[in-house]
């Protein structure tokens, strides 16, 4: 790993940070820094839970600033067909929510960079809201998305995450209107996840025409980050992400790059220049994007 | 105790509510908001009361079944849904939401179907409205349910095979939410069982309990001693959710829900989602479910396609904690069995789902002796006619 560990605060910081304040001071650096958070999406134990942390690992050379990694789940209502077959191959493999997250810790420990969990409500509700999150916390993750869990349902989870010090991201999506963007800023999440298309995960070919309005409406209610996902597939939709988010997640034109890959390295090789370039296109000045 | 209409989050008890994708929270209220409306709009009720009437075929008749009660020795009845427009009681949901769809403004219409016999009540009503409509429907099913998939094309609508998962009802619910997720802003969504998030499982609920007011209302009309024991089938729970919901809590009346046992609880391989799941989120609501220890959604198994599906409506689970209604199951065999003796005693072929609550009444026969019964016949069996034969093969 070239780059130095990213978290070398003072040490009387790092011992009491917790994941929540973690992913903001993500934010807050990337701010200074003049460019967009750039957070690749991957499902847990691809191409095999052996193999998994090295994509992660090819990613964060290319400059990565964290990860949303997949627990995967048998019936993804908010994924299209990529990610859903990610999720089938890795049941298929044995991934569990233990093995997902044991990928989880292995990706923090080599990486240093901050990891969100993405679930599904069920797997979260068998363990236990409480259990479930105290073991997201000791794979030293930093926070935690649910991909069908809607601020009206989310107070037990984010009681949960509080009392584990997760961040918990709630989403606003383009339908959403503005009483209920008001009740998600209110709710306090880690940040925004802004749903730049209407419709499942999955690659498009244009750039969404959301992006710009949707920044508006949830900037002038409030100053949580935003963070741009879904629909966004190359490194021109990243970009105009960028310059109008916080930050951007790209998942299943990461994801079926691994799933296309003939072995973990070819995957990891794919993934390294597809990821430059990505960082490339997200290094946006806070200025230009002001 | 049942509750009118479930709370402010939509829950029944601690069951049910909204897991939905945020995209899709807004459409949900949306639809509350618009049946609300609707449901308290006399115009609304009138046009859909004389839908009811001169095209579904309401009401439908409650028969006698002589012979079945003079072999089992139990006063046996037959609500008679299988009369009902396009042969099953899933045409009293999709006219009804067909008509909200227009008061709504939605041109499109999408579904899910097991059996096949909610996607041609939807594709019905749509042709009858002018909708345009999709249904989709798993690999499996449109095999074994191939009559259904014609009867959908000859009315006009595209039928969309589903090969993830196990290609069965549960797949074809989760195709269906995802063209959804998608197509939000311009389709409505018509579920076809008690299912899904807050507004549907109460929405389905409402359009289908003119099968149990009819039957309190036709029975001392009739003459006939009032219901002691009412036996429906339990997938979704659609059927029994229709019958049971105007009983439920009554006291006097024992009410009974079929689930499929498949090839045996043992197995593993059925649909008992009440009788062995636990509880959890599927399709966006709180409900007894089949899982494994990481809260996977597991397969379920039926002969029956309209019962092979792992969760249940919310209210259902509901019913079970409060004790107001008993859910057994019958195996594959057993409703096979119960599927022959309807056609051969009483001269009528059942749809696989209703022959599982026949099959519980046959077993339990000598608890049942000499008391009042009404099975939901909830669908006819032209459907799975085909299937038994190759079975038999």
């Amino acid at each position: 790993m070239t780059e130095p560990a990213p978290t070398e605060p003072d040490p009387t910081d790092s011992r009491t940070e917790t994941g929540h304040e973690r992913i903001r001071r993500l934010f807050a650096d990337a701010e200074s820094d003049g460019r967009a958070v750039l957070l690749p999406y991957l499902t847990a134990g691809l191409p095999s839970v052996e193999e998994s942390p090295s994509l992660f690992s090819a990613m964060a050379d290319a400059g990565a600033d964290g990860f949303e990694v997949g627990i995967p789940y048998a019936d993804p209502l908010m994924d299209g067909p990529v990610i859903m077959e990610a999720g089938e191959r890795a049941l298929e493999a044995g991934v569990t929510v233990d093995r997902a997250l044991d990928v989880v810790r292995s990706v923090v420990d080599t990486t240093g960079k901050p990891v969100l969990v993405m679930t599904y409500v069920n797997p979260v509700l068998r363990r236990g809201i409480g259990g479930f999150f105290s073991r997201v916390a000791a794979s030293g993750a930093s926070g935690v998305i649910v991909a069908d869990l809607p601020a009206d349902e989310a107070a037990p989870f984010a009681r949960a995450a509080g009392e584990h010090g997760l961040g918990l991201v709630l989403f606003v999506a383009p339908t959403t209107d503005d009483d209920r963007l008001e009740h998600v800023v209110a709710s306090d999440p880690v940040f925004v996840y802004a749903i730049a298309e209407i419709g499942v995960t999955g690659e498009r070919d244009d750039a969404s025409v959301n992006i710009e309005a949707l920044a508006e409406r949830i900037r002038s209610r409030s100053d949580l980050p935003i963070v741009f996902g879904v629909g966004i597939s190359t490194p021109g939709h990243a970009s105009i992400a960028a310059s109008h988010g916080d930050g951007v997640i790209v998942g299943t034109a990461v994801v079926r790059r691994v799933l296309e890959a003939d072995s973990a390295v070819e995957a990891a090789n794919d993934l390294s220049t597809f990821v430059a370039e990505l960082r490339a296109a997200t290094d946006v000045s806070r200025v230009a994007r002001r | 105790m049942k509750l009118e209409r479930p709370d402010a989050r939509g829950r029944y008890g601690t069951f049910g509510g909204m897991y939905a994708p945020e995209t899709l929270m807004p459409a949900l209220f949306e639809l509350e908001t618009a049946f609300t409306e609707a449901w308290s709009d006399d115009d609304f009720h009138a046009e859909l009361d004389h839908l009811l009437r001169t095209f579904v075929g309401r009401p439908t008749p409650v028969f006698r079944a002589a012979r079945l009660s003079d072999r089992l020795g139990v006063d046996l009845w037959f609500k008679r849904e299988d009369l009902a427009h396009t042969g099953a009681h899933k045409i009293n949901n999709t006219v009804g939401q067909g008509l909200l769809a227009k008061r709504m403004g939605k041109p499109r219409v999408i579904a899910e179907t097991g059996a096949g016999q909610h996607g041609v009540a939807t594709a019905t009503a749509c042709a009858l409205f002018g909708l345009e409509c999709e249904v989709y429907m798993g690999e499996k099913d449109i095999e074994r349910q191939a009559l259904n998939v014609y009867r959908m094309q000859m009315l006009g609508t595209k039928v969309i095979p589903v090969t993830s998962g196990a290609g069965t009802l549960k797949d074809a619910v989760s195709e269906a939410m995802r063209d959804w997720v998608s197509s939000v802003e311009t389709t409505h969504y018509i579920i076809g069982s008690v299912v899904g998030p807050h507004p549907f499982p109460w929405i389905v609920r409402e359009l289908q309990k003119v099968i149990g007011e009819e039957l309190q209302q036709q029975m001392p009309a009739d003459g006939i001693p009032a219901p002691e024991v009412i036996v429906a089938s339990v997938g979704g729970g659609s059927n029994a959710m229709g019958i049971f919901y105007p009983y439920a809590a009554d006291g006097g009346v024992e009410l009974v829900g079929v689930e499929a046992g498949g090839l045996g609880l043992a197995s593993g391989k059925h649909g008992a989602s009440l009788g062995v799941g636990s509880p959890g989120v599927i399709h966006g609501s709180m409900t007894y479910m089949l899982q494994d220890d990481f809260g996977q959604v597991l397969e379920a198994h039926s002969v029956s396609a309209g019962l092979d599906y792992p969760g249940v409506g919310p209210e259902h689970a509901y019913f079970k904690d409060e004790d107001l209604v008993r859910y057994e199951s019958v195996s594959d065999d057993e409703a096979m069995e119960a599927f022959h003796l309807m056609a051969q005693t009483e001269g009528i072929i059942p749809a696989l789902e209703s022959a599982h609550a026949l099959a519980w009444i046959v077993n339990e026969a000598d608890q049942l002796r000499g008391r009042t019964v009404v099975l939901n016949l909830s669908g006819r069996g032209d459907k799975d006619v085909q299937q038994v034969a190759a079975l038999y093969d």
